[in-house]
């Protein structure tokens, strides 16, 4: 069974290659496939009778407890028989319907999907697996989006395939929330274990039935969404004979089938599945009657029979299920061979539209046989099998004595006159002749275009006159469904004078009534016909559908995404307010505010936090950039103390070189920004007021406080620092810096990789093109510009040698590159000779930091004090002259060395970022203690230094560049 | 535990100003609202972290015996603000470098409204406007004078 379905899937995808390759004998060869599949059952049907029931299993994602299981029952047997019978029928006649040379790019797009297809269906009629059979569901859902949107090559094609898709997705989603409900609440995906411990009636299972009848609904074209059905009938005829005959519409049939004994204490299943079932049977019926289009006639006539096989399925009795799936065998056979006509009709005349074709009787004669064969069956005519199938639908509600039943079974006949009424149109239509019109021009169709619609209607014929095989298959499907009373039914021709057979003469006599009176019925029809509903086709309710999603999703997005920065930062504040606010008063008016507060820990703590405050407040009051950055600066550096009392010197350490950084990359910035923030309405709106500003800062603010008290006194379990604290004495002395190098090292390599990126996007914001390169040293022959500039500083007098005929390199580099009157002789040399202090400071902070204060982000940070003090003091050329590295392949490196730490024990056994320490006999050093987490931190180390080079190198360096071209346009305009 | 009233007053101080500064529409003074909120926050880790206690660095250079640790300052919060500040400089560096960009583009750093996006007025895309990349291409090329 597994193996069938692999190998409709593997067929499928070599279906491309064939096809291509050898034309319509490819499509013949693939045709071999489904039959295959005929076999297979005819064989197992052969062996152990119709019952038969075969099971197979593949694991899939054993984790899930998830497998494909398949089962082979009687009702899955009887439709592997329908899809696959009618498969290789219909990919038999594909071969020639894509006979013509024109026709090869569609032969190759159609065949493999229909070959695909059948997989699909096999799949989904054998999965014991709800989800399994959910999957198919879809794959049958997306294939038909394929088959009927032919590649997407015409608008209508295109809107009709979306349409399809959209409505059966909808209802693919319904089912698969429906058994997702159904296992949640039962405990098991197996059909075969649903049904034989049918779940107990309750609200979930009964929401699980709706919505399980929605994806049946939705998939079979039942009302209320029966319009994507016929807008499919542009798809080319073999994909409207196979999915929308035979096999896609069937699935929906099948679910209902299959699901009516799971759901039978669920009465609202049958109500619905009967209501709906009976509504759509004659509203199609009626719209057949109506269509001049053959192939939409029997669209419509489809979803009618759908109606027709649901109201027999969800009925829930033997005699009923009989029926339905006998009539859902006779409508397969017929209405394929009728879809297959009506192709051949329109591959050999060039149009399906009834007020044209005249005189076929006498050209096609063959086509007319199967024609009226195939009608009858469909019309309920003796002795058909669809007469057979009727007369057993009649009789499952004859014989019951609920008035319910009766009008379902007034309802059925009334849809059965329309049925017969609108098969005779068929043949009507198609083969009679109009009055004064010339014979329509024909040409013979070929064999592949006759022999499989002939194959389907002599069936309906001889299964008719021999139903015996019928009978058994259809016994064994609805051998477990309880009988309606009285003897179980057989199929048979002849029951004797029963109500049913009475049923069956008032239908057809009906039928000959409305085709005597056709022109006057024809009329009325125009007249009855819901204008509002005729001017409302669904393709143009889709479309306005769609259009109305978007505005309104305009809409909405235009009411909250104003564009406003400051908006957004109000939202989030509020956000902050309206949620953890809400929860810290719940919190507190539960009793979690703590007690014995304490005013300070210390006394200067109170000093520090009032220099921290009153200078926050002067930077939001300032309104002159510099001295607002300044006293943001003063700020943080008081908040520098507080660490400092609240027992963490590498915090202070870090936070104080931190403060100095940002101020100095500041005040580079700064130099490009005008001196005040001057009040600059938006151009857009105002923005928010001050008091709404004001609002939500102090909201914000009360809430950080609550939440430190709340979170404070809410403390249960033993801060886990004590277990942190032990484990890291065992590696360092300084636990923070065990913490962020070993215990918490992943955090701190995700820290240094932002690092990067925060550099990388400072200098792509100044450099905009290329981001690699370094600042300029000096044996870089400068650029002509700058070459010039230096020059022009230097004056007629050119007293030192440039920097191009330096036989040496200068110990101080601004001589050569900096104006004289921005030059402090005395400086630069100060910040030379301090430079390599600082520098080993640097180093003995990061080699220290495992027991000390310090550590790689200390030890960078002063690194990169040390570059800022050179380049501050003599330029961009002396911060090349000072780091003459690609501050991009610093920040590399680092990450790199960081990286390995982190893999290299992975390669020794360990885990990642697992450490190891040696001790190293040195002989005059003595013992050192070596840790692995060295050299992660040293990693870190080199990210931080070459985050300050870069930073100071473009918006330092770079905006040194841009600036000095500037006043080098200024000038020539001058000149 | 119990809190301290001063850490728990500048906490709410420092994020007030942040917040005040953040909702401000020059980009200078944002970055400066990241500074001071996200200091507010560091102090706020540190203030939820317990009571004061010596530097948790033990032996002979540090400030408690081993066996006292557990007595020491909760280490834990302190790494994780040790790295907050670290992040914190990353981002203002950035932010810093918006700000010049804004202020090459415009003479000021003044974040206008953008307005709702054209596509949402049912405008086509497209059409060159203020977000159009090259335009910051011809104006560096332009010898990056300002406008």
């Amino acid at each position: 069974m597994a193996l069938l379905l692999i190998a409709h899937v593997a067929g499928a995808l070599l279906a491309v290659p064939v096809v291509r390759r050898w034309g319509t004998r490819g499509v013949l060869l693939t045709a071999l496939l489904p039959l295959a599949a005929v076999v297979w059952l005819a064989r197992v049907w052969a062996v152990d009778g119709v019952s038969a029931v075969r099971t197979a299993e593949l694991a899939w994602v054993p984790g899930l407890d998830l497998s494909v299981t398949l089962r082979l029952d009687a009702l899955s047997g009887l439709l592997v028989l329908v899809v696959a019978a009618v498969g290789s029928l219909v990919l038999a006649y594909s071969a020639g319907y894509f006979a013509d040379e024109e026709e090869a790019a569609a032969r190759v797009r159609t065949v493999p999907a229909l070959v695909g297809f059948a997989g699909a269906m096999l799949g989904l009629v054998l999965a014991d697996d709800l989800v399994l059979l959910y999957v198919c569901w879809e794959v049958t859902t997306v294939l038909s989006w394929w088959l009927v949107g032919s590649g997407g090559r015409s608008g209508e094609a295109r809107r009709a395939a979306v349409h399809a898709l959209l409505v059966t997705t909808a209802g693919g989603l319904a089912l698969l929330v429906g058994v997702v409900l159904l296992a949640v609440e039962t405990g098991t995906t197996r059909i075969s274990e649903l049904l034989a411990d049918p779940p107990e009636a309750s609200a979930a299972v009964a929401v699980a039935a709706v919505l399980l009848l929605a994806g049946a609904i939705t998939k079979s074209a039942l009302l209320p969404v029966t319009a994507w059905l016929p807008g499919a009938m542009v798809a080319p005829t073999p994909v409207s004979a196979y999915l929308h005959a035979a096999a896609m519409v069937k699935a929906g049939v099948y679910l209902v089938a299959r699901f009516t004994p799971v759901f039978e204490q669920v009465p609202l299943w049958r109500t619905a599945a009967i209501a709906v079932g009976a509504t759509t049977m004659v509203v199609g019926a009626w719209r057949a009657l109506r269509q001049h289009d053959l192939k939409l006639l029997l669209a419509h006539g489809t979803v009618s029979e759908l109606g027709f096989m649901v109201v027999l399925l969800a009925a829930g009795g033997r005699t009923a299920a009989l029926a339905g799936a006998a009539l859902l065998l006779a409508h397969a056979m017929f209405k394929s061979a009728l879809f297959m006509v009506a192709g051949a009709i329109d591959h050999s005349a060039g149009t399906r539209d009834v007020r044209e074709l005249s005189g076929l009787s006498r050209s096609a004669r063959p086509l007319l046989v199967i024609s009226v064969l195939a009608a009858a069956s469909m019309a309920g005519v003796p002795p058909t099998l669809g007469f057979i199938a009727h007369e057993a639908g009649f009789e499952a509600f004859a014989v019951h004595a609920g008035a319910a039943d009766h009008v379902v079974l007034a309802v059925l006949v009334v849809g059965s006159v329309l049925t017969a009424a609108y098969s005779a149109r068929f043949v009507l239509g198609a083969f009679g002749d109009r009055d004064g019109a010339e014979p329509t021009p024909w040409h013979r169709p070929g064999a592949a275009l006759v022999l499989p619609a002939a194959a389907g209607a002599l069936g309906s014929l001889v299964l008719g006159l021999f139903p015996g095989p019928v009978d058994a298959l259809v016994s064994a499907v609805v051998a477990d469904r309880p009988s309606e009373g009285g003897e179980p039914y057989h199929l048979a021709l002849w029951h004797g004078l029963t109500p049913a057979l009475a049923a069956s003469a008032v239908a057809l006599g009906g039928a000959a009534l409305l085709v005597a009176a056709r022109g006057p019925v024809l009329r009325a029809q125009e007249r009855l016909a819901v204008p509002a509903l005729r001017a409302l086709p669904a393709g143009r309710v889709q479309d306005g559908a769609l259009r109305g999603l978007d505005a309104v999703a305009a809409r909405t997005t235009r009411a909250h995404q104003r564009g406003s920065l400051p908006q957004y930062v109000l939202v989030v504040a509020a956000a902050l307010v309206a949620g953890p606010g809400t929860g810290l008063v719940l919190a507190l008016s539960a009793g979690a505010w703590p007690t014995g507060w304490r005013a300070w820990d210390a006394p200067a703590q109170p000093l520090l936090a009032a220099l921290c405050l009153a200078s926050a407040v002067a930077a939001a009051a300032l309104r002159n950039r510099r001295s607002a950055f300044l006293v943001v600066g003063v700020s943080g550096y008081a908040l520098a103390g507080l660490f400092v009392v609240a027992g963490a010197p590498d915090l202070a350490l870090t936070q104080a070189l931190v403060e100095t950084v940002t101020l100095a990359v500041a005040l580079l910035v700064l130099r490009r920004l005008p001196a005040r923030f001057e009040q600059a309405p938006g151009r857009r709106g105002r923005g928010p007021s001050r008091a709404v500003r004001v609002l939500a800062a102090a909201g914000a603010g009360v809430v950080a406080a609550l939440l430190s008290a709340v979170a404070l006194a809410s403390r249960t379990a033993e801060p886990i620092a004590d277990l942190v604290a032990r484990l890291a004495v065992e590696e360092g002395d300084n636990v923070v810096n065990v913490i962020l190098v070993d215990v918490r090292a992943w955090d701190t390599y995700g820290e240094i990789t932002v690092l990067t990126a925060a550099a990388t996007g400072v200098a792509s914001l100044v450099f905009l093109r290329d981001r690699a390169g370094r600042a300029p040293a000096l044996d870089e022959s400068p650029g002509e510009d700058e070459a010039r500039l230096a020059s022009s500083w230097r004056g007629e007098e050119d007293l030192h040698p440039g920097p191009d005929s330096a036989p040496q390199r200068p110990w101080l580099t601004a001589a050569g590159t900096l104006p004289p009157g921005r030059r402090s002789a005395v400086l630069e040399a100060a910040v030379r000779l301090v430079f390599g202090v600082v520098m080993v400071l640097s180093v003995h902070l990061l080699l220290v930091g495992h027991d000390q204060p310090g550590g790689g982000f200390a030890g960078g940070l002063v690194a990169g004090i040390a570059l800022f003090l050179r380049y501050a003091a003599g330029g961009r050329y002396e911060l090349g002259e000072a780091a003459r590295v690609d501050a991009g392949a610093l920040l590399g490196l680092g990450l790199l060395i960081a990286g390995v730490t982190a893999v290299v024990p992975l390669f020794l056994g360990g885990q990642v970022l697992e450490s190891a320490s040696v001790d190293l006999h040195l002989p005059v050093l003595g013992t050192v203690h070596l840790v692995s987490s060295l050299a992660f931190d040293v990693g870190v180390y080199l990210v931080v230094v070459a985050t300050v080079l870069d930073v100071l190198r473009s918006l330092g360096a770079g905006v040194d560049v841009s600036r000095e071209r500037e006043r080098e346009h200024e000038a020539e305009e001058v000149s | 535990m119990s809190p301290t009233v001063v850490l728990t007053v500048t906490v709410a101080g420092l994020v007030a100003v942040g917040v005040y500064l953040l909702t401000s529409r020059h980009l200078s003074r944002v970055v400066l609202g990241v500074v001071v909120m996200s200091n507010g926050v560091n102090l706020l880790l540190i203030a939820a972290a317990g009571p004061a206690g010596p530097a948790p660095i033990a032996g002979p250079g540090g400030a408690v015996p081993e066996e006292e640790l557990a007595s020491a300052a909760d280490p834990l919060p302190q790494a994780f603000v040790l790295t907050a500040i670290v992040i914190t400089f990353a981002v203002t560096a950035f932010g810093l470098a918006l700000s010049y960009r804004l202020g090459r583009l415009e003479d000021d750093d003044v974040v206008h409204d953008a307005g709702p996006h054209r596509r949402t007025r049912g405008e086509p895309a497209g059409a060159a406007g203020p977000g159009d990349p090259d335009r910051d291409e011809r104006h560096e090329r332009a010898g990056g004078a300002p406008r």
